[in-house]
């Protein structure tokens, strides 16, 4: 039996919903008008945790709104359905000569689920949010109103949108502005450092050469190498000899459900060991596509099936630039001293580019990304311990990523919630929502 | 470049596989009978890189259409090399049983309406000596079963008219493809609980462009359903009848 799509990428919390199809964006939404239940637009499940389930309720799954409207490729304007994928659009821009302006770690998400959590990139420090480049899109509410958003029309709507969780209404379709690129390759630079401060000196001084920025962090470090990992930058490679059409090799699927979570103390060192070390020199260079780039976990389908059947929490803070660096040493010496380390540490400076969302979670300063095994309460305890450290330092943590903060920290770290209130859509709810304005 | 035609092209799985012909550069004719969906798919298909899109309405009863149809395809991409039928219902076979009516219009709509079709279009290719014939059929069509016996005796019937025009168009050079899926998750079974055995439309269409490209005759998609329809089909008659299949 084929599991069911309906459940976050962690794949935790477990709740019981019912879906619907919603295949024609001028249909009317598949509802009966008998359905008392709440209902919440579903892109394509990877949201780590409960921003995208509706137990209980209902879910409108707009992966069917799966067209695209327009692509004008002199000005490289897309206008598509909120269901089409990433993947999807760049197979479409690429040949002719344009990328998305931003563009998360996966390219599997959908531009509805982009919009919703105002995704962000390796280039936030240049290029702001996913949705800096949105044009406008189509809103379409519980009661049958269609409204067009744009930053001239229905302005609060589409601030409220941007990042707004799904709960303002369904977009139909939007309209994003790409950037021009000359070739599928990115001109990558992987840089060894041995602690926090180099890595703060090389983003420092990598922002300003470099497009995207990010750094792998060697979670099970300790004392003075607290913090070693390697440093990525690339930009678009300019040379016009690789045809734009050039594709990368596919992925392999993870097929199985191992009996136990495989990322374990041994496992997980051994893995952090052969990632650092790949790494021979101090400093590598070379031409990448950038499907390996920017995608390199899309390399295994299904990886979150690693973890096991309980699935696995993500932590993801942004710490204001004068509290970063303590705040993440603080955060990895609590994750190293509980020897629970995480799989993936992932650490960025973001910009301060303006994010135009309501409630969009990047702010300047530093934002750092960890997996957890979900281990019951021991692993719950551990996270609450880190969001002390995030809320002294005046931090924050990505819904998106999110299946446990609290309400408390959620009404302090995202004031704006209550200005949402007036573009909420009564009829919709998520997990997500009841949790963090209970 | 081919030039396609595709009839029933709003139907999940055309739409899977006019995509991949959209994505290789193919000029596409639709023909369906809703045209502001019609609209959205054609814009979608440009898009994605087809070479041409057009579209014209048809309801497949209005048989009277068929021939004016096939026309406006040939007048729109000058000429046409591919014929996709997708068109198909899955009647209620209760209904079908409480009511002659209701099991001549399924019947009509799963089995005739595809004979008068490729009546014009077999006609057109055999002149031409050129041009490819893709019906889904379905697995449903290999053997009666009394869960849905009007749908499998309709998609028997078009299997084997597809066999003899197979055997009539051979040696004008022209390839007749039955396509049968399995169970696909489609509109067309949205009440149905999906289990191990349900391919996505996705699945389908790319079983349809290598049966194109490989010039099959008659394909089981995916492709383990060929072995499932053995089994099946072997199960002798006097057993057979007594299963509640
Ligand atoms: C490997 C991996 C790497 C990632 N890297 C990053 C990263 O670098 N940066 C980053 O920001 N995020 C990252 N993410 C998170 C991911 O980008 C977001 O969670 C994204 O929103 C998921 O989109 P989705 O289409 O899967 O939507 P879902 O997860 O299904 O839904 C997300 C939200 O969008 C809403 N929504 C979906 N469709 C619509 C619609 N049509 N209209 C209105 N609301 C809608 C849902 O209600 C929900 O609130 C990563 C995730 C993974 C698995
Ligand atoms: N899904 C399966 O499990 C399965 C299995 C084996 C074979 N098949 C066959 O695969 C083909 C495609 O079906 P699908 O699964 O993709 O289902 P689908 O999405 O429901 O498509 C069926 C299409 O046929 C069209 N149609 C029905 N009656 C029509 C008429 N009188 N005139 C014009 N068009 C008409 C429908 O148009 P409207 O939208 O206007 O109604 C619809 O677009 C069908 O031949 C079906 O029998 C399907």
């Amino acid at each position: 039996m084929a599991e069911s799509r309906y459940q976050s990428w962690g794949r935790y919390p477990k709740v019981t919903q019912h879906a619907v199809d919603y295949l024609w964006r001028a249909d009317p939404l598949p509802l009966a008008a008998t359905d008392n239940s709440t209902f919440l637009p579903f892109g394509n499940g990877r949201s780590y945790g409960d921003v995208c389930l509706n137990g209980g309720g209902t879910l409108i799954d707009c992966r069917g709104l799966n067209k695209f409207i327009s692509f004008d490729t002199t000005l490289g304007i897309l206008r598509c359905e909120s269901g089409v994928l990433l993947s999807e659009i760049l197979q479409i821009i690429v040949p002719k000569g344009w990328f998305l302006a931003v563009t998360p770690g996966t390219q599997f998400v959908t531009m509805g689920g982009a919009i919703a959590n105002d995704v962000h990139g390796k280039n936030h420090h240049r290029a702001g949010t996913f949705g800096c480049h949105l044009r406008c899109f189509e809103l379409l509410r519980s009661d049958g109103s269609r409204l067009l958003c744009s930053a001239d029309e229905n302005a609060e709507l589409f601030h409220a949108t941007i990042g707004g969780l799904g709960l303002t209404g369904i977009i139909t379709w939007a309209e994003i502005q790409l950037k021009a690129i000359s070739s599928p390759l990115i001109e990558q630079e992987v840089i060894r450092f041995s602690n926090l401060d180099q890595f703060f000196l090389l983003a420092k001084e990598s922002d300003l050469t470099h497009e995207y920025t990010v750094a792998w962090i060697d979670c099970l470090a300790k004392g003075k190498k607290l913090g070693k990992g390697l440093f990525v930058r690339g930009n678009h490679a300019e040379e016009r000899d690789t045809p734009l059409s050039k594709k990368a090799s596919r992925p392999l699927p993870f097929p199985i459900d191992p009996p136990f979570a495989l990322v374990n103390g041994p496992t997980l060192k051994l893995f952090n060991t052969l990632y650092y070390h790949k790494q021979c020199g101090e400093r590598s260079h070379d031409s990448v596509h950038y499907e390996p780039f920017f995608y390199p976990l899309d390399a295994i389908e299904n990886w979150n099936r690693i973890y096991g059947s309980k699935g696995f929490f993500q932590y993801q803070c942004v710490i204001p630039p004068e509290s970063a660096a303590a705040a993440i040493r603080e955060i990895l010496q609590r994750i190293s001293n509980a020897g629970a380390g995480s799989f993936l540490a992932v650490l960025k400076m973001f910009g301060d580019r303006p994010s135009p969302g309501l409630l969009s979670f990047p702010s300047p300063g530093a934002t750092l990304a960890l997996d957890f095994p979900n281990g019951g309460e021991k692993t719950l305890r551990l996270l609450e311990s880190l969001d002390e450290v995030t809320r002294a330092a005046n931090g924050k943590i990505y819904p998106a990523k999110d299946a446990r903060m609290s309400a408390e920290d959620f009404k302090q770290q995202y004031p704006n919630w209550v200005k949402l209130a007036p573009y909420l859509d009564n009829k919709l709810s998520s997990n997500f929502w009841q949790r963090v304005t209970a | 470049m081919k030039k396609i035609l595709i009839i029933g092209a709003l139907s999940a799985i055309a739409q899977a596989t006019a995509r991949q012909f959209a994505e290789s550069g193919d000029a596409l004719f639709l023909v369906a009978r809703d045209q502001s969906k019609l609209n959205v798919l054609v814009e979608d298909l440009r898009v994605r890189g087809a070479a041409s899109v057009e579209s014209a309405l048809l309801d497949v009863l209005d048989y009277d259409q068929h021939q004016p149809t096939l026309e406006a395809a040939i007048a729109a991409m000058e000429g046409v090399d591919i014929a996709l039928l997708a068109h198909g219902t899955l009647p209620h076979q209760k209904a079908c049983e409480d009511s002659f009516e209701v099991a001549k219009k399924e019947f009509e709509v799963n089995a005739i309406s595809s004979i008068s079709l490729l009546t014009h279009i077999a006609n057109y290719f055999e002149q031409k000596k050129a041009g490819t014939i893709v019906a889904i059929s379905s697995v449903a069509g290999d053997r009666g079963r009394q869960s849905n016996y009007l749908y499998g005796s309709a998609k028997g019937a078009l299997t084997l008219f597809l066999q003899g025009l197979r055997n009539r168009l051979y040696k004008s050079g022209v390839a007749v493809i039955t396509i049968k899926p399995g169970f696909v998750d489609t509109p067309m079974t949205a009440e149905f609980t999906k289990g191990a055995l349900w391919a996505k439309p996705e699945k389908i269409a790319e079983c349809i462009v290598q049966s194109i490209n490989k010039k099959r005759d008659v394909v089981y998609a995916p492709w383990f359903w060929q072995i499932i329809m053995l089994v099946i089909k072997l199960v002798p008659e006097t057993i057979f009848k007594r299963l509640s299949l």
